[in-house]
């Protein structure tokens, strides 16, 4: 095991180096589809951080008795309970944003980051590691959809996270929170990040 | 090692079911979790649900609402027969003070994008529209899901219900025409159809005194 990364590591890397979204392209689906509006975004983070966590300390609990060939049924199984539970919440007691993401929290069980991380780190690792591993993936993905949702929001509706920003004269670009404004927005920033990163590398 | 051993052992090991176990007994526990988890949480939702609907009720019917002590909404049905077949209306009678002031009936039908549904509130005889409000829509954003916002939808308070409604381009004149919304021409039609079926279903079956209502006891 001493080849693996601390979970001080794990942690670390889940925010930039491995960052889920501009590093892996991992989990597109709910980054195209919720990013029209900061809270929807931060939402969808939140509920994926939580299930992430929840999968992954299950997930590394279990992994000594793990048969190889078995594996990715457990870790479905695992995510799809927890999504349920977290969906059945959120409607419970945030009901609007509920019906704001529809069908992007049941999706989040086929959301390639979760079965990413059980894979990687938590059937590999103890519960310290993988729980900070989630939390890490999770800070990740939370910061790269909100750095698209607030980009999208803020040229689609003048607004951020439904309060009023930009003066009253913005001609509101309806197709940044159309679906081809993710796709856009989304190109530009990775387009940058990879930029920002070549210069650096270069300068080192 | 362990390959070996189990092979020695034959076919119980083998098995499907026996290596499966963690799989079945995990499927248990989950699947028992989230049993406890809907126990406790199916009524806050389905309240949840009735109370988006109750909370739009009095504000279809009055353009100001009258204190809510002084409100009765009662939840029912309404059966009418749509193209030969059987169907029915949800619909709540709102009554201030024991004297029905109108109704308000859910109604959906085909958008643009997806299923639509409604909010239609009439007087007490349906003569008058008091009021629309979209509970469900998927529209397009920034287009069709205009639908939802009170100028749009505020065009059908007050409207007569004699004459279907009509949907025009531009600034309608007359007493029966709703303004298309810009670039969802569409979604303007199919709230306007929904409404003027709905409507066309209501009339001369509900009035003060009940009509063919039927309470539906909770």
């Amino acid at each position: 095991m001493s080849d693996q990364p601390t979970p001080t590591e794990r942690f670390i890397q889940g925010i930039l180096p491995e960052n889920p979204i501009y590093r892996q392209l991992l989990g597109l689906c709910p980054t195209l589809a919720v990013t029209n509006g900061l809270k929807q975004a931060l939402t969808m983070a939140g509920a994926v951080t939580v299930v992430l966590f929840c999968a992954n300390i299950i997930v590394s609990l279990i992994r000594n008795l793990l048969k190889p060939h078995l594996r990715i049924v457990v870790f479905t199984l695992t995510i799809a309970t927890f999504v349920t539970i977290v969906d059945r919440f959120l409607a419970a007691y945030m009901y609007q944003m509920s019906k704001a993401l529809g069908p992007y929290i049941p999706l989040i069980i086929v959301n390639c980051i979760i079965i990413c991380r059980c894979e990687v780190c938590a059937s590999k690792q103890g519960l310290l590691a993988a729980g900070s591993d989630a939390i890490g993936q999770g800070i990740g993905f939370g910061l790269s959809l909100a750095s698209i949702a607030v980009v999208r929001e803020l040229l689609g509706t003048g607004a951020l996270a439904g309060v009023a920003v930009l003066p009253a004269a913005w001609p509101q670009w309806v197709i940044m929170v159309l679906p081809p404004g993710a796709f856009l927005t989304f190109g530009l920033l990775l387009g940058l990040i990879n930029w920002l990163q070549q210069r650096q590398s270069a300068k080192g | 090692m362990e390959s070996s051993s189990s092979q020695s052992a034959g076919g119980f090991k083998n098995s499907n079911l026996v290596q499966a176990w963690l799989v079945l007994l995990l499927a248990l526990c989950f699947g028992s979790a989230l049993a406890a988890v809907q126990v406790q949480l199916s009524d806050t939702i389905a309240e949840n649900k009735l109370n988006e609907t109750l909370e739009q009720v009095p504000a279809l019917i009055w353009n100001e609402a009258p204190a809510p002590e002084t409100v009765q909404i009662t939840p029912g049905t309404l059966s009418v027969e749509k193209q030969g077949q059987a169907s029915s209306y949800t619909l709540y009678r709102v009554a201030k003070d024991d004297k029905v002031a109108g109704w308000v009936v859910k109604a959906g039908g085909q958008g643009y994008a997806d299923k639509l549904e409604l909010l239609v509130g009439v007087d007490a005889d349906v003569r008058k529209i008091t009021g629309l409000f979209v509970l469900e829509q998927k529209e397009t954003p920034g287009l069709g899901n205009k639908v939802i916002e009170p100028d749009w939808r505020g065009q059908f308070t007050g409207k007569a219900t004699e004459t279907p409604l009509e949907v025009v381009k531009g600034h309608g004149e007359g007493p029966a025409t709703i303004d298309a919304i810009t670039g969802a021409t569409i979604s303007s039609r199919s709230v306007t159809n929904i409404v003027n079926a709905t409507i066309a279903n209501l009339k001369g079956k509900l009035d003060a005194s009940g009509g063919q209502f039927s309470e539906r006891s909770q």
